[in-house]
């Protein structure tokens, strides 16, 4: 009892209390609902009844769904196309930008400007822009030049590429600046040293500038393949999967399984193997942060 | 303002991602001046043919960023005020059949995105407070009051950055349909929005090891003084903190503007819906020129809060970026 006293005029009481926000809202809208995804993953979950076990049945489910191998396909493709538009291109700006005497606020402003428009506004718009018709925005702007017109989301060939460029251009200025941060930090003499060795500016971009930035191309890879995983308003807003389901990702797959039909077991089923396969990637991710800031 | 909170970030702030660790840096490199350098020696500036090449590439560079970033906005904003018509016929051409200012007007009156808006702003500004509310006091206790449970506390919210968001999309969802104990829904009210978005590990572990990093003499001090947790909380700790605060703020009350599947799983009443929900709804019940007019109003105000507050913006972009996947 006295015990109980002593903490609380120690300040123990009111140090739980100011603790209590965070503890009720992560415990309500974090950690539960964690435990619970585990748990539903084996029950059959329909809001009417009571849940029931079903043991793997979901997961089993889930992956005889001929459109889950289509959904990781689509979505190694969107991954894949993501890092080969959005990878080279914010390095290559990067590297300009960082040799700016002025105006480099400009510069990245600007680059940055995409990733402040709300995805919605972007992806609707971009939708518009994509118009198959010739006079479409991208259509005639290609048509100057003679080529189209493209039949870019309506083609099943054309629409997830047209999916990533769209996603690139929104992205890409987060990227920008991650590596024009780690490109401040690249110490000068070592391009000094590389002079003096007579390396020329592609000799010193491919042997200082490349193996300095290591680390943060490693980070920025792991980053974009951890989210280009969940991607979803671009697909859902712009083909909703189609032309021929070729832009069903992952996470289309799990909102239609729980917001279209109904069935919470299977969505969380899939959830949880999206989920291992993420925490994978954000383990080496922060081994990575760690291991390269304290370097 | 902007120049103080970006010192006061680089002193006192260990810096949670490498990335603004390397930020963080380069306003004392710029102090070094002539010591420092980049890619090109001065040499190599000096030389005419590097000289023109960079300044092409630069030009290039520049050429390319307005084209690509402010393009499309550009576009958006000249059709806005165009009619339908010519929008569809030649969407390249500057106004042939003159300006059209009423979409503006006619998408914020009849088609409501004043409602929206006001949905919208509400739907940030209650997230945002929740984030604050939920960050400040979380990191206060396990930074500075450090009671013994704290590791355990501070390990588990760190375990939730490693749960993509993805895998409690649908427990989440029953959880506010249903919420433990107290057992009340709240599906079609701000609060199914405002509270989950307070779970954020990020904000937490941010704002703690921005307090991690104040000088411990200061609330020993404070404490002498009778200040009890509370009132060092408020008068000491938080004035302390104002840098990390404005980060979070700005992210916090742009990414609840950013939103889109969450609300619309939790918000199916249309007249609560914020602008994201409501814009694809809306597309096939206006005429076009009136959609693209919503569409720039809705980009509208995060673009004025970017050109607000670039430099916080370019400087906390970093820590953004390093954990928003």
């Amino acid at each position: 009892m006295s015990a109980t006293i002593r903490w609380v005029r120690g300040g123990g009481l009111s140090t739980l209390l100011l603790l209590l926000p965070l503890l009720l809202v992560f415990g309500y809208f974090a950690w539960f609902p964690i435990g619970r995804a585990v748990v539903m993953s084996f029950q059959e979950t329909n809001l009417v009844a009571d849940p029931a076990w079903v043991g793997l049945d979901n997961f089993r489910q889930v992956l005889d769904d001929p459109l889950f191998w289509t959904s990781v396909r689509n979505t190694f493709f969107f991954t894949g196309l993501a890092l080969l538009f959005g990878y080279p291109v914010p390095l290559v700006l990067a590297v300009v930008m960082s040799e700016l005497r002025r105006g480099k606020g400009l510069y990245s402003g600007l680059a940055y400007l995409p990733v402040v428009v709300p995805p919605v506004v972007a992806v609707l718009l971009w939708r518009f822009f994509y118009d198959a018709s010739q006079t479409g925005v991208f259509n005639t702007i290609f048509g100057w030049v003679g080529l189209g017109p493209f039949a870019w989301i309506q083609d099943a060939s054309s629409a997830m590429p047209s999916l990533v460029l769209q996603a690139t251009w929104a992205n890409a200025g987060a990227t920008v600046l991650i590596y024009l941060a780690a490109l401040t930090a690249v110490r000068g003499d070592l391009y000094d040293a590389a002079e003096v060795d007579g390396a020329g500016l592609w000799r010193k971009i491919g042997h200082v500038t490349l193996p300095q930035l290591r680390g943060v191309l490693l980070i920025t890879l792991i980053l974009q393949v951890i989210a280009t995983f969940q991607v979803f308003t671009e697909p859902y807003l712009m083909t909703n999967g189609g032309p021929q389901n070729a832009t069903v990702t992952v996470l289309l797959q799990i909102y239609n399984y729980a917001f279209r039909f109904g069935d919470y077991g299977a969505a969380t089923a899939l959830s949880v193997l999206l989920a291992l396969f993420l925490a994978v990637m954000s383990a080496v991710y922060f081994r990575l942060t760690r291991s390269w800031s304290t370097t | 303002m902007s120049d103080t909170v970006k010192d006061d970030v680089r002193v006192a702030a260990p810096a949670p991602a490498a990335p603004a660790a390397e930020t963080a840096r380069r306003p004392r490199r710029r102090l070094d001046g002539d010591g420092e350098r980049g890619l090109l020696s001065g040499y190599d500036r000096g030389r005419t043919g590097t000289r023109w090449g960079l300044r092409a590439a630069q030009g290039l560079v520049l050429v390319l960023l307005v084209v690509a970033s402010l393009g499309p906005i550009l576009w958006l904003a000249r059709a806005s005020v165009s009619t339908t018509q010519d929008t569809l016929r030649t969407p390249m051409a500057f106004w042939p059949s003159g300006i059209d200012w009423a979409n503006l007007s006619t998408a914020w009156n009849e088609a409501q995105i004043s409602h929206y808006f006001a949905n919208t702003m509400w739907v940030a500004l209650g997230s945002w407070f929740v984030q604050l509310l939920v960050a400040t006091t979380g990191g206060y206790v396990l930074a500075v009051l450090r009671p013994r449970y704290a590791p355990v506390v501070t390990a588990a919210v760190l375990a939730t950055l490693f749960i993509p968001g993805v895998v409690v999309l649908v427990p989440l969802f029953l959880t506010v349909l249903d919420l433990p104990v107290v057992n009340a829904s709240l599906l079609n009210t701000y609060w199914a929005v405002w509270l989950p978005a307070g779970a954020n590990a990020f904000n937490v572990l941010l704002v703690k090891r921005f307090m991690d990093g104040l000088p411990r003499d200061v609330y020993e001090a404070a404490r002498m003084d009778g200040a009890g947790p509370l009132r060092m909380l408020w008068s000491v700790v938080l004035p302390m903190s104002r840098p990390i605060l404005g980060v979070v703020s700005i992210f916090a009350f742009l990414n609840a503007w950013k939103d889109f599947l969450w609300p619309q799983i939790v918000l199916p009443e249309p007249t609560l819906q914020p602008l994201s929900v409501r814009l694809p709804l809306i597309r096939d019940t206006v005429e076009l020129d009136v959609f693209l007019a919503a569409l720039l109003i809705s980009m509208a105000l995060p673009i004025v809060i970017f050109l607000v507050f670039q430099r916080l913006f370019l400087r906390g972009a970093g820590l953004g970026g390093a954990v928003k996947g």
